[in-house]
């Protein structure tokens, strides 16, 4: 298995070490439910280094070019995405479906992008196909997340500029005469950064930040539950090949410009597919869903419509229990329109969940 | 009389009573995580070696209390179906139900503390 350049803090720390898509990461180290809380009341440090950095350049020289060639995979605005600022994006497949989801920042000299640790191989080698750009996995830098209400108050006292930084915005800055790429983003649902700084000086980043008043470790498994909570997809299971965008509630990911009618409408991959269910709907949308119970209601769960019903309606795609909701917690791809309250069977007893809009917590970003 | 014996799937027997008490090892616990729900039996449900007798989820994931022999649920703990973080909070103090042995000598085969002990290492 591999490991990042945390292990040893990891371990020190006392962290219960697991596999996660080839890598050995903490899952937890005081506990996941205390270590969620924190991070929405505190501050909690991530190790995020399995997920995959990749920078693409522009052959030509000209940004604008990667930009274009970009937006052959992923429909997105990337030429209109402004130097230091960063988007959520997708790469589709030619039926529609989802390859992966990704971040892309515009560095203004070529573009940083950030992707599934188990899509790395599959990303690199899809970006690859372009021809106008040159591909880099960056594979001797570190990705730390800083997650919660005093994460900004946290790592200014490791890098003062980073309190000018907005929602999304995305820099390079300077700690200690080391270039860190610095974005205020996550995946939380809280305000946040995510810090790319090379893994030698990555440790000794860590235990400074540590050493701050309100930040404390966290692993994994807090990352899955505050992530469920803020309603936002994880590939691979509410987000698959199988799945478009659109009935992933992703569609504020594809801007008016890439859409029928728009100036750079289509030219990615399945947009003959995606672009009509925008104006049309989707038969089926994520949801949330919320038990009545205590029981959790865990992922391929399969639903149903009512207590006695024999046809199965659809399946639990995440699922488990929010510590900030205070009980199970689920998303799942229903037909559209569902409302009420439907059954999931577990251990062959019919579970009673009511489904509601998404997020369960509402987002924190600072905008 | 009154030894605590161990399974090979981390629980622990308490006979010191009418009955014994079931519950699940610290070790247990700290390989499940948090706890957030607890299914218990029915109070004169009749087991068999190996059946599901309790269904304990974890932040993680579900796993099952197996009957340690045959018998029949005497009582069951409601209060860790109210509160089951505290079997996190306290794992030797926390029985999950108690069952009375088909065989009285049920509990000889089981493992006792210093067997136990090794198993885990």
């Amino acid at each position: 298995m591999q490991t990042t350049a945390l292990h040893a803090l990891h371990q020190e720390l006392g962290g219960k070490l697991v596999d996660f898509a080839g890598w050995e990461l903490p899952v937890q180290f005081s506990g996941g439910i205390a270590e969620h809380h924190h991070t929405r009341t505190a501050a909690s440090l991530f190790d995020v280094s399995h997920m995959g950095q990749v920078l693409v350049r522009p052959t030509s020289g000209q940004v604008a070019d990667a930009a274009t060639a970009l937006e052959t995979l992923i429909p997105a605005s990337i030429v209109g995405l402004a130097p230091w600022r960063q988007r959520y994006g997708l790469f589709t497949s030619a039926d529609g479906g989802v390859l992966d989801d990704l971040m892309i920042a515009n560095h203004s000299t070529h573009f940083f992008l950030v992707v599934n640790a188990a899509r790395t191989e599959h990303d690199l080698a899809h970006l690859r196909s372009l021809g106008e750009v040159e591909v880099e996995h960056v594979a001797d830098r570190s990705l730390l997340a800083l997650q919660g209400p005093r994460a900004g108050g946290a790592l200014t006292q490791l890098i003062p500029e980073a309190t000018g930084l907005v929602f999304m915005d995305s820099v390079k800055l300077s700690w200690d005469g080391t270039e860190v790429w610095v974005s205020r983003s996550g995946y939380t649902g809280e305000d946040g950064f995510e810090i790319s700084l090379p893994n030698e000086r990555a440790e000794e980043f860590a235990r400074r930040l540590l050493d701050i008043d309100g930040v404390a470790p966290a692993g994994l498994g807090a990352r899955d539950s505050l992530r469920l909570e803020a309603g936002m997809p994880l590939y691979g299971h509410d987000l698959t090949e199988d799945i478009n965008p659109v009935e992933a509630g992703l569609a504020f990911a594809i801007p008016k410009v890439r859409r029928s009618g728009g100036s750079r409408a289509g030219g990615f991959p399945g947009a003959d597919v995606i672009l009509p269910l925008l104006d049309t709907g989707t038969p089926r949308e994520r949801v949330g869903l919320r038990a009545e119970g205590r029981a959790p209601v865990r992922d391929r769960a399969p639903l149903f419509a009512s207590a006695e019903s024999d046809e199965q309606i659809a399946v639990v795609t995440s699922g488990g229990f929010g510590p900030s909701v205070g009980g199970p917690i689920a998303m799942a791809m229903l037909p559209r329109g569902t409302a009420g309250t439907v059954y999931a069977e577990v251990r062959g007893k019919r579970l009673p969940l009511s489904v509601t809009d998404l997020p369960f917590i509402p987002h924190q970003y600072k905008r | 009389m009154g030894m605590i014996r161990y399974t090979a799937d981390h629980e622990w027997l308490d006979d010191s009573g009418d009955d014994v008490a079931v519950g699940i090892t610290a070790h247990a616990t700290e390989e499940l995580g948090d706890i957030v729900f607890i299914e218990l039996p029915e109070v004169g449900a009749e087991l068999t070696t190996g059946d599901e007798a309790a269904v304990i989820e974890s932040t993680k994931a579900a796993s099952g209390i197996a009957a340690p022999f045959d018998g029949v649920v005497t009582a069951v703990n409601d209060e860790l179906a109210e509160s089951p973080e505290k079997v996190n909070e306290d794992p030797t103090g926390s029985w999950f139900f108690r069952i009375r042995p088909a065989d009285p000598g049920a509990l000889d085969s089981l493992l006792d503390e210093a067997a136990y002990q090794a198993l885990i290492g």
